[in-house]
């Protein structure tokens, strides 16, 4: 007989899945994700895992989590707190208490909450018994033992048998947001496409958890969010790092050029390079540099043969690239550096977000050697964003530097998918072969770009390189009057950016008490915070800052109409200081994190309304 | 590069003239370039000059070409990438000691291992000539320089040991004071599929003069270089007296005609043989015992990067029904709303 069960009605739901780094989290996590989506909610997930590849099993410091964020309403954020978690051990339990929500459902596996397992997560007294969870709804769920059961006539290693515990897991979950089993099914066929004889297993395991969780009493309650009300299209999940490399993908498409990827691996970029290696059937040319000067180097002189060159890295091989990058600046070719930011200095912390490499972007070269800088905001628009960085190298022949950061890369969202044939054109300075008049520094009146001329036309021979250049020849030239108008040159084109950019949007009112200000992978958790003081009737708006060099035209006019402007980043005040420097005039307050991790809303929001009840008094 | 072209030496000739010192050893390669291109019949529109930083890196202002002058030592990896986005080029790559050896070394020893078709011309003249005159990783050991004022107390690099090392596939060396040499193998090394390199003992006459005098000068240059010539026997010497065999696992000096020695005893030089224990040992010999070994003393064709590179690039293209951008985009899970 089926049990009665409420149905709760959400806006949306946060879910957290969270284990050893073996326990397979991930994989449930992004199988949760998929069938979100294909019910049509909106989601956000970001997965949070140690830097060690398996950080000793138990223990605290070697929990991996996956948290998804799903919603009726609009989802921006993975979400500060959860409604449900599921924690495969006791460290798990510990390492996710202080980010639940009150009354939170916990679902733990209950074999592994042994002496044993209390003493590697270091609890001096029983967390199931002690009180600590007073409030929460626990499910104890015996994941391990009913898995091996389930799994034994398919003999199977125990080793193989204990993998397919997430899926019971998978199954709790189905029952728990009212999902069809046959979309977690399908997942699985697809998922071991090419190991057919996991399938079953995982199968069984799956509609194992599903009928457990509908057989006993400790859940009460079931969730339901109905579908996003998002526009009507093609929807699909997807990270900010698989959106940077199709993003440029598509930049070369339609500027009609080859992509070039000269990059060495370096956490958390290293799937651009993965991505792109796999993108060969698209003609990509991704070559494995043995370091990262070779990476951009390498770039610069597919760029110089005609190729968009990218090189894609993290802080620390950005630091490494800096005198290629000032190579790209002298010799004018189209250059993409992806940056995903990490935690520094140094090695610091490579699997966590920050937003510390921007002051490195803009000024980290010697000599007067201006070039874009761009930040993608959201996993999705790292498409767009790529895209558009690959646009301006290539049509203002300069270097590009796009920041993204280790949030962007490894969360996701869902993504709008769009059509190549409507993204802008891209407008390649080609020069015609025995183009008489062709000087390689001669320049487009209006940009001030040079042409890009390639080895193996006829009639074009040149030579370009770090020497300084005269003026419309490029003949080495040591002039004195000849360097400062170079100088002035390079530092123009790359100010005229300014006129081929759109600009600067401002989410909210044009006018007000406070201006929120932010850049990059923050937009998601400021959004939230804002929109939800908008709702609360409060004066409050948003400008989210895509184009960091140069800075939109109009960005003076929007700050002058608020009486407060607060800048808000996951650094000490990096881009605070530019617009100190670029804008001044403004009295700038700021708020600022480097703990490694995004901004939670309801700190936003707190410190939002100190500032706003301050404006009052 | 399967049409021959027809080009001259005028068609490499810069109008103003190199700024490298009176009585530079570079002078002399860039002229053996010059008259070497025209007879490999590449298209003058298809050839491209790489360098990094140091005198012999200013090479590619100095002749008609395309040309990239790049920075210290990342010469390679400029070079690769060239070489990758159009494997058509013909992809030259001017170098020095410094350049190559030291800032350079990791960027030289991968493009030897990868094997990418390009041509690598080391200028090794074994000081730091545009910083004015510190030691570089190929100076003799107690060589009195301005950074080692009591003498190195390092071990130089021999050029040749470390390409092979690296899996280099063609080494030569020749001298600067011989321009037919110089042509000869320049042009060998262009129709070789694969990374070559050349070494050019070049003389620096303003911080490192004659420092190959031994085995340039006219009075022992016969005496003191062995010339070899794939299947010609390893002779050396004024009028070809002198010549290597094998004795155990050593090469001998022997002169023909003494001790019995007949000519047909001497070694056969075989730059083709896959094994690279002989080459080895010929680029490790050094004065006095040996002569130094010149011309080509490896030249294997293995498989080339970018030829399997392209290959991978054209099966996943023909086998992939995603055939566009927008074909990825919308492949895989999608859910329609």
């Amino acid at each position: 007989m089926k049990k009665r069960i409420k149905v709760i009605e959400r806006e949306d739901v946060v879910v957290k899945f969270a284990g050893d780094s073996g326990d397979g989290m991930q994989l449930t996590g992004a199988q949760f994700s998929d069938s979100s989506a294909f019910v049509g909610n909106d989601l956000a997930t970001f997965p949070d895992y140690p830097a060690e590849i398996r950080a000793p099993q138990g223990t605290v410091a070697g929990v991996s989590g996956f948290q998804v964020h799903i919603g009726h309403k609009e989802v921006s954020t993975p979400g500060d707190l959860a409604d449900v978690l599921v924690a495969m051990n006791p460290a798990a339990l510990k390492a996710n208490m202080k980010w639940l929500k009150p009354g939170a459902t916990i679902i733990v596996d209950i074999d592994n909450f042994d002496s044993r397992h209390y003493k590697l997560a270091e609890y001096i007294e029983d967390p199931l018994e002690d009180g600590s969870l007073e409030g929460y709804n626990v499910v104890k769920a015996p994941i391990t033992d009913m898995t091996r059961d389930v799994v034994k006539q398919f003999g199977l290693s125990p080793k193989t048998a204990d993998k397919t515990k997430n899926q019971f897991v998978a199954g709790i979950l189905y029952w728990l947001f009212n999902r069809d089993l046959s979309i977690g099914e399908n997942f699985l066929h697809e998922r071991f496409r090419k190991n057919p004889e996991l399938i079953e297993a995982n199968l069984e395991v799956l509609r194992a958890g599903y009928n457990y969780a509908e057989t006993i009493e400790a859940i009460e309650a079931t969730y339901q969010v109905k579908p996003a009300e998002k526009g009507a299209g093609l929807y699909r999940n997807i990270t900010g790092n698989v959106a940077i490399a199709w993003g440029l993908l598509a930049a070369a498409e339609k500027a009609g050029r080859k992509l070039f990827l000269g990059s060495y691996p370096i956490t958390p970029a290293s799937e651009i390079l993965q991505e792109l290696a796999k993108m060969k059937n698209l003609g990509a040319i991704v070559f494995q540099a043995e370091d990262e000067i070779a990476g951009i180097c390498s770039a610069i002189g597919a760029s110089f043969a005609g190729c968009l060159g990218v090189s894609s890295t993290s802080g620390p091989g950005l630091s490494l690239k800096s005198e290629g990058l000032g190579l790209a600046v002298i010799t004018e070719l189209p250059l993409v550096v992806v940056d995903v930011q990490r935690g520094g200095p140094s090695t610091g912390l490579p699997t966590k977000t920050e937003q510390a490499d921007l002051l490195q972007a803009l000024y980290g070269r010697h000599g007067e050697s201006q070039l874009v800088v761009l930040a993608s905001s959201t996993p999705a628009n790292c498409f767009d964003f790529a895209f558009e960085a690959s646009r301006i190298a290539i049509e203002h022949m300069t270097p590009v530097i796009l920041l993204s950061d280790g949030y962007l890369a490894n969360g996701s969202e869902l993504w709008q998918i769009p059509v190549v044939k409507d993204l802008p054109e891209i407008k390649v300075p080609l020069v015609d072969d025995n183009d008489t008049d062709y000087e390689p520094y001669r320049r487009d009146p209006v940009t001030l770009a040079r042409k890009w001329a390639f080895p193996g036309q006829a009639g074009l021979r040149h030579r370009i390189g770090g020497l300084e250049k005269a003026d419309i020849t490029g003949e080495i030239s040591y002039d004195p009057l000849n360097h400062e108008k170079m100088v002035g040159l390079r530092n123009e084109k790359i100010a005229r950016v300014a006129q081929n950019i759109p600009p600067q949007q401002v989410m909210g009112e044009v006018e007000g008490e406070l201006l929120v200000v932010g850049w990059g992978g923050t937009y998601g958790a400021l959004y939230t915070a804002v929109l939800e003081l908008q709702e609360e009737g409060k004066s409050i708006s948003l400008a989210q800052f895509n184009y960091i060099y140069p800075l939109p035209a109009n960005v003076h006019e929007i700050f002058g109409r608020f009486q407060k402007i607060i800048v808000c980043e996951l650094n000490l005040g990096q881009f605070v200081a530019y617009l100190r420097s670029m804008l001044p005039g403004f009295n700038y307050l700021q708020f600022n994190k480097v703990q490694g991790l995004p901004f939670l809303i309801s700190e936003l929001k707190q410190k939002f309304n100190e500032v706003l009840d301050s404006t009052k008094k | 590069m399967e049409n021959i072209c027809t080009t001259s030496i005028k068609d490499f000739k810069m109008e103003k003239p190199a700024r490298w010192c009176p009585g530079c050893g570079g002078h002399a390669v860039l002229a053996a370039i010059q008259r070497a291109l025209p007879e490999t019949g590449i298209d003058k529109e298809k050839i491209v000059f790489v360098s990094g930083i140091g005198c012999s890196s200013r090479f590619p202002y100095y002749i008609n070409t395309y040309g990239f002058h790049g920075l210290h030592g990342r010469g390679p990896a400029i070079a690769s990438g060239i070489k990758l986005a159009n494997p058509d080029l013909s992809v030259w790559l001017i170098t020095g000691d410094g350049d190559s050896m030291a800032i350079g070394g990791n960027h030289f020893i991968h493009l030897l291992r990868r094997n990418l078709d390009i041509k690598i011309l080391l200028f090794n003249n074994k000081i730091y000539g545009l910083t004015k005159g510190q030691y570089s990783p190929t100076t003799p050991k107690g060589s009195i320089t301005k950074t080692s004022p009591d003498g190195t107390i390092e071990d130089p690099f021999l050029p040749g040991e470390l390409a092979m090392g690296a899996q280099g596939n063609f080494f030569a060396r020749v001298v600067d004071t011989d321009l037919e040499m110089m042509k000869e193998v320049f042009i060998q090394a262009a129709r070789h599929k694969g990374t070559a390199l050349i070494e050019v003992l070049q003389n620096c006459v303003i911080f490192n003069d004659d420092i190959h005098a031994e085995i340039t000068s006219k009075e022992l240059r016969d005496e003191n270089q062995l010339y070899l010539k794939h299947g010609e026997p390893m002779l050396f010497g004024k009028n070809k007296e002198s010549g290597l065999i094998q004795e155990g696992t050593r090469f001998k000096v022997v002169k023909v005609g003494e001790n019995g020695v007949r000519k047909e005893d001497i070694l056969v030089h075989n730059a083709l043989d896959h094994d690279d224990t002989k080459d080895y040992m010929l680029v490790r010999m050094t004065l006095p015992d040996y002569p130094i070994a010149m011309g080509v003393i490896r030249a294997c064709e293995f498989s080339v990067f970018e030829d399997l590179m392209y290959r991978q690039i054209d099966t996943a293209r023909m086998k992939s029904k995603i055939k566009s951008v927008n074909d990825l985009l919308t492949s895989g899970n999608t859910f329609s709303i």
